[in-house]
């Protein structure tokens, strides 16, 4: 993996995914090294994403490494109109590797091109997040000891959102189960399950979990919004229908995990929080371990 | 008049691309940059034909094409045949072949790629070629057939 970027969740086999796992577990132990000591990595925001920046900018500063960059477009020479082009070529010259958030899609991969370091995609527009897609495959095999053969339930707005796309090509590996729960709206798309045909993969879809919910060895949450619905009317019947709570959970499998890329709006009530089942916080805070692991991999410092 | 017909509908050497259909006859001249070449081009269009209805054809005199770059009219003939002619003889029948990547020619059909809103290139690879679909390789959306602008 050395100096290769990391654009999108395809462009790593499925041992390079285990290699960035058992790294990602070596920090979890001992997050704290100076192995990046001396090292300069840009983190270059063109759309805001706190989370996800102070995520990639701590793996960094704990490992001892430096960084520069910019958190908006709006504060950079961006909004002068420069090309993505010629910051990715003025950036280059200064750092070791690149991380990059970019509402367009495909900036990141345009960017790999330009640039003369490794460039690491932290979201580009509705497509790809890789870094998210390998945090969730490090909760998955923490919490169920293993990836193979596992029931994933994906629930709520399948069509738009871009985890649980990449999550279902990055799973592809280990012989899953999937469970499609979603309103008629925001079903997976066509192309996503024709790529699970082709590979023998097996999965269902449905309208409500709670019938089946005592399936499943992973629950997925995402978002259902408002704005994706072309009838109001049909947001207002089918909202509640993919709220979890608490009292949903009396029948699942005692290693069953609640995931969600966060952040969450209502679609997980508070109720859940409580419950040693919901994962999420310890899901995003495993994102750090993964990133110190993808960096200090691309920088072939591990 | 007889010589004149001899001179539009024969060459002596170069290339015929037959079976473009007719309403696509201008994109191919514009993927082939036809507007360039400065040896003699003539073309026919809505001429009868069983497969398309109307068809078109494009006799270039003295240019002979890589396949590189007849393959890349596959987007918008793909059942073109090109005769290759020296001294008034067809010496060879080519098919066009659906190319596995193209660069440039068509235009993502994401509003949001980079490819549509800075000078990017578009680049694809070819997923399917009987009902051609594309991959931008930037954005990693699917342009159809259907969808197709070329550039
Ligand atoms: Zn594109």
């Amino acid at each position: 993996m050395k100096n290769k970027s990391l654009v999108s969740i395809t462009d790593y086999s499925r041992d390079e995914y285990l290699k960035i796992l058992d790294l990602a577990a070596e920090f979890e132990k001992n997050p704290n090294q100076e192995i990046l000591k001396g090292k300069l990595i840009a983190t270059l925001f063109f759309e805001p994403s706190t989370r996800t920046r102070l995520s990639f900018e701590s793996a960094v500063n704990r490992l001892g490494g430096r960084v520069v960059g910019f958190s908006d477009a709006s504060s950079s020479s961006v909004t002068k109109g420069e090309t993505l082009k010629d910051t990715i070529k003025m950036v280059t010259n200064y750092v070791d590797l690149i991380v990059m958030r970019h509402p367009l899609e495909g900036a990141a991969r345009y960017a790999s091109e330009v640039a003369s370091v490794p460039v690491v995609n932290a979201g580009d527009g509705a497509n790809q997040h890789p870094s998210q897609t390998l945090l969730d495959l490090y909760s998955i095999r923490k919490t169920q000891g293993k990836l193979e053969d596992l029931n994933i339930f994906m629930i709520g707005d399948l069509k738009y959102g871009r985890t649980v796309h990449s999550l279902l090509m990055a799973m592809s590996h280990f012989n899953p189960t999937f469970y499609f729960i979603s309103p008629d709206e925001l079903k997976m798309p066509k192309e996503y399950l024709m790529f699970l045909e082709q590979r023998g993969i097996k999965y269902y879809e449905y309208k409500d979990f709670m019938p089946i919910i005592s399936q499943a060895d992973i629950v997925y949450m995402t978002r259902v919004q408002k704005e994706r619905f072309s009838d109001p009317i049909e947001y207002e019947k089918t909202k509640n229908a993919y709220i979890l709570r608490n009292s949903m959970l009396d029948n699942t499998r005692p290693n069953m995990k609640i995931l969600h890329p966060l952040p969450r709006v209502n679609e997980i009530a508070a109720d859940v929080d409580e419950n040693p089942k919901a994962y999420y916080f310890t899901q995003a805070l495993n994102g750090l371990y993964v990133r110190q692991a993808i960096i200090s991999s691309i920088l072939g410092l591990k | 008049m007889k010589d004149k017909q001899l001179i539009v509908s024969a060459i002596k050497n170069g290339t015929v691309i037959d079976h473009i259909p007719a309403r696509n006859l201008f994109k191919v001249i514009s993927i082939l940059s036809l507007e360039r070449i400065d040896t003699q081009i003539t073309f026919g269009t809505n001429l009868d034909s069983k497969r398309f209805g109307s068809k078109a054809i494009i006799k270039i005199a003295d240019k002979y094409f890589l396949d590189e770059e007849v393959n890349k009219i596959a987007l918008v003939a793909p059942q073109a045949k090109l005769n290759i002619i020296r001294d008034y003889e067809v010496i060879e029948k080519r098919d066009v072949e659906v190319p596995d990547s193209i660069t440039g020619i068509v235009k993502c059909v994401n509003p949001k790629c980079i490819t549509n809103n800075e000078e990017v290139i578009a680049k694809f690879s070819v997923i399917q070629s009987d009902d051609i679909a594309l991959k931008c390789i930037y954005c990693e959306k699917i342009t159809h057939q259907d969808q197709m602008t070329i550039i």
